[in-house]
């Protein structure tokens, strides 16, 4: 298991590297503009220009720059400094890191809520009309993009802008430790919106899941023995059926982890998602590197997690 | 009065293609101690006639009629609450591939302690110490150590041991064994058998053997039932079926078992054709299509389920005195048969 581990390690930062050598070709090779002339702003003289350049080490070929940025990240975790702005990108993602994980782990709950209860319900009655119901709905849930879903809902429920006035809008995101109930109240339409989609997604793979499990002969096994219904779903039935579940949602929170883009955007929520979106709209390759990597390493770090998990849930799974 | 006695037993399913009639009025009875083998083709409705027993058959789609009288009472109409009293106390099961029928997640202690103390107010040490008696009790050595095994850590004939532990546990009236061993190597296959039958010495329980291997039943069966198209074609005490069969199915099935004491110039004899669709089952005797022998009469109407002998039940439109000279004769070209 510690060689597993250290083995896994060891191929989480291989990929890192090629994920952020990936971005700085890409952004090399596809500039979308000249991030010196973005820097000097109106009307700069060409030498004002090309000076900025000169302190941002533009003038050198890629390859340098590249490898000037890999030793600030290995020496001293140091992701460098915005072009746009000169702010150091590690601060400005950990600034902004409580409110990406406060819409991550609020989004995963609800979904998760949703999700399982509407999968096991139409497992146990499959074909019935509560089951098409849900099933159909789930459908919809999963086809509707986030920017749609999230927009409609500042549409109909937001205050201010909606058709009723329940929620707090865009915009309206505090910390927690600013006013806890503010912070709860702006992130309901946010979490249901990052969460339809998820937990439609989840409540078709349990429904699948555990309809399959339940053809097993071990599920006529327990009801051999004598179990009651409820407790061959329960302990046999959701005990295999939700293991793969438990995976999948380990890689989807360290996928959100890293920025929720889409949906920081349409509310407005100062997260690492929002940041991400910025940096993009400002060719600020340094933002856009540094959210990056850090997409990457939650990816990767979940990836690791779950499947070190894996092995305390399914006893047939050894790693050596 | 027999300990179960299976009256007139229908079971069918509504699916996509069709109704399939996979029990078609069936009748058997078993008495205490007594081994019953259930013997026919896949499709034969044996192991759905013996999962009905215990209720494992009432999916929405499925429609049971007929009677199963157990300790006075009637298991078809018995709600599904009070069967789950006798099912596994009472009324045990073992099935085809103990892999499969084991799950995968909980330690095989663990599943047996659990079995124990669904149907007994009994504390969690005094369940453990009852299965790893019933673990030793089939032959598992350190019994304490396999307690705590997964079931993917054990061979397949732990795993079937295993299941009888499971099963015999709580010394059940009846075991049901589902082609206890067709998942399992030859030479464990025997072990497993006789573990069985020891087991139904020592204990009084009654068995009822579901296989497809006459070879299996004539080890230990006292009473068979060769089962077809969802019908019982022949019932009698062991003696009687392999010495004097009646009906053409049942030779079928005799001459397609190979035998090393045959001669080897000998070829074996399958059974032509294959089952019939339970969804659209053949006209007359449903045996017909595949009968070298079949009278006219087989093709328009279904024959009963009649005495010839004393004890010896076979469904047939050939005279008796027919079946014993086509028997003789059948013997005599395939001397393997005698």
């Amino acid at each position: 298991m510690g060689a597993y581990i250290v083995r896994r390690v060891l191929w989480a930062i291989l990929l890192l590297l090629v994920v952020s050598f990936l971005t700085f070709v890409i952004f090399d090779v596809l500039p979308s503009a000249d991030p010196a002339v973005l820097r000097a702003g109106r009307n700069a003289t060409p030498s004002l220009i090309h000076q900025i350049r000169i302190n941002l080490g533009l003038n050198k070929p890629f390859y340098v720059q590249y490898w000037n940025y890999l030793k600030g990240v290995a020496l001293h975790f140091d992701l460098g400094y915005s072009y746009y702005n000169t702010e150091s990108v590690r601060s400005e993602i950990f600034s902004r890191l409580p409110a990406t994980i406060s819409l991550a782990v609020g989004g995963f709950v609800v979904w998760m809520l949703l999700g399982l209860p509407v999968g096991i319900v139409s497992a146990i009655r499959p074909r019935t009309i509560l089951d098409r119901v849900m099933m159909g709905g789930s459908l919809v849930a999963i086809s509707a993009p986030v920017y749609f879903v999230g927009l409609v809902a500042l549409f109909v429920f937001a205050k201010g802008s909606g058709l009723v006035n329940w929620f707090s809008g865009a915009g309206s995101y505090v910390p927690v430790t600013q006013n806890p109930g503010q912070w709860f109240g702006s992130l309901i339409l946010p979490w249901f919106t990052l969460a339809a989609s998820f937990a439609a997604f989840y409540a078709r793979m349990t429904r699948g899941n555990l309809i399959e499990t339940m053809g097993e002969d071990y599920i006529r096994t327990a009801r051999a023995k004598g179990l009651r219904e409820s407790k061959v779903i329960a302990k046999h039935g959701l005990r295999a059926a939700l293991t793969p579940i438990v995976t999948m949602a380990g890689m989807d929170i360290g996928l959100l982890l890293g920025g929720a883009i889409l949906t920081e955007t349409v509310f407005n929520i100062p997260g690492v998602g929002r940041y991400a979106y910025d940096a993009i709209t400002n060719s600020d390759l340094p933002a856009i590197q540094g959210t990056v990597l850090f997409g990457a390493f939650f990816i990767v770090f979940a990836n690791l997690v779950v499947d070190v998990l894996y092995a305390f849930l399914d006893p047939r799974v050894t790693y050596a | 009065m027999a300990l179960l006695e299976i009256d007139d037993l229908h079971v069918s399913f509504k699916t996509v293609d069709g109704i399939v009639r996979a029990v078609d009025g069936v009748s058997l009875s078993l008495d205490g101690g007594r081994t019953l083998g259930i013997v026919g083709e896949s499709g034969s409705g044996k192991s759905v006639t013996a999962q009905t027993i215990i209720g494992l058959t009432r999916f929405p789609n499925a429609t049971i009629t007929g009677q199963i009288r157990f300790d006075g009472r009637d298991l078809v109409s018995m709600p599904t609450d009070d069967l789950r009293g006798i099912r596994g106390a009472r009324i045990a099961m073992i099935f085809q591939d103990p892999l499969s029928s084991l799950h995968p997640f909980y330690r095989v202690g663990s599943q047996i302690v659990e079995a124990i103390r669904t149907h007994e107010d009994v504390s969690r040490g005094t369940a453990r110490r009852r299965t790893i008696e019933a673990l030793r009790s089939v032959g598992i050595p350190s019994p304490e150590e396999r307690f705590s095994s997964f079931p993917h850590e054990m061979s397949g004939g732990m795993r079937q041991r295993v299941m009888i532990a499971m099963a015999l546990a709580l010394r059940p009236d009846i075991l049901i064994a589902d082609e206890p061993t067709t998942a399992l190597d030859v030479t464990v296959q025997a072990q497993v058998l006789e573990l069985i039958q020891a087991l139904r010495d020592d204990f009084g329980t009654a068995v009822i053997l579901i296989t497809h291997d006459l070879g299996v039943v004539s080890q230990m069966a006292d009473d068979v039932a060769v089962m077809y198209a969802g019908r019982v074609l022949e019932y009698a005490p062991r003696e009687e079926l392999f010495a004097a069969p009646e009906h053409p199915y049942t030779w079928g099935l005799l001459q397609s078992i190979p035998r090393l004491d045959a001669p080897r110039t000998e070829r074996l004899s399958p059974i032509a054709g294959s089952p019939p669709s339970l969804i659209r089952v053949p006209q007359g005797c449903t045996f017909h299509p595949r009968c070298p022998y079949a009278p006219p009469p087989a093709f328009e109407v279904e024959p009963e389920l009649k005495e010839s002998s004393p004890g010896h039940l076979v469904r047939c439109h050939l005279p008796v005195e027919e079946r014993k000279r086509l028997w003789q004769s059948l013997q005599h070209e395939h001397p393997a048969l005698r």
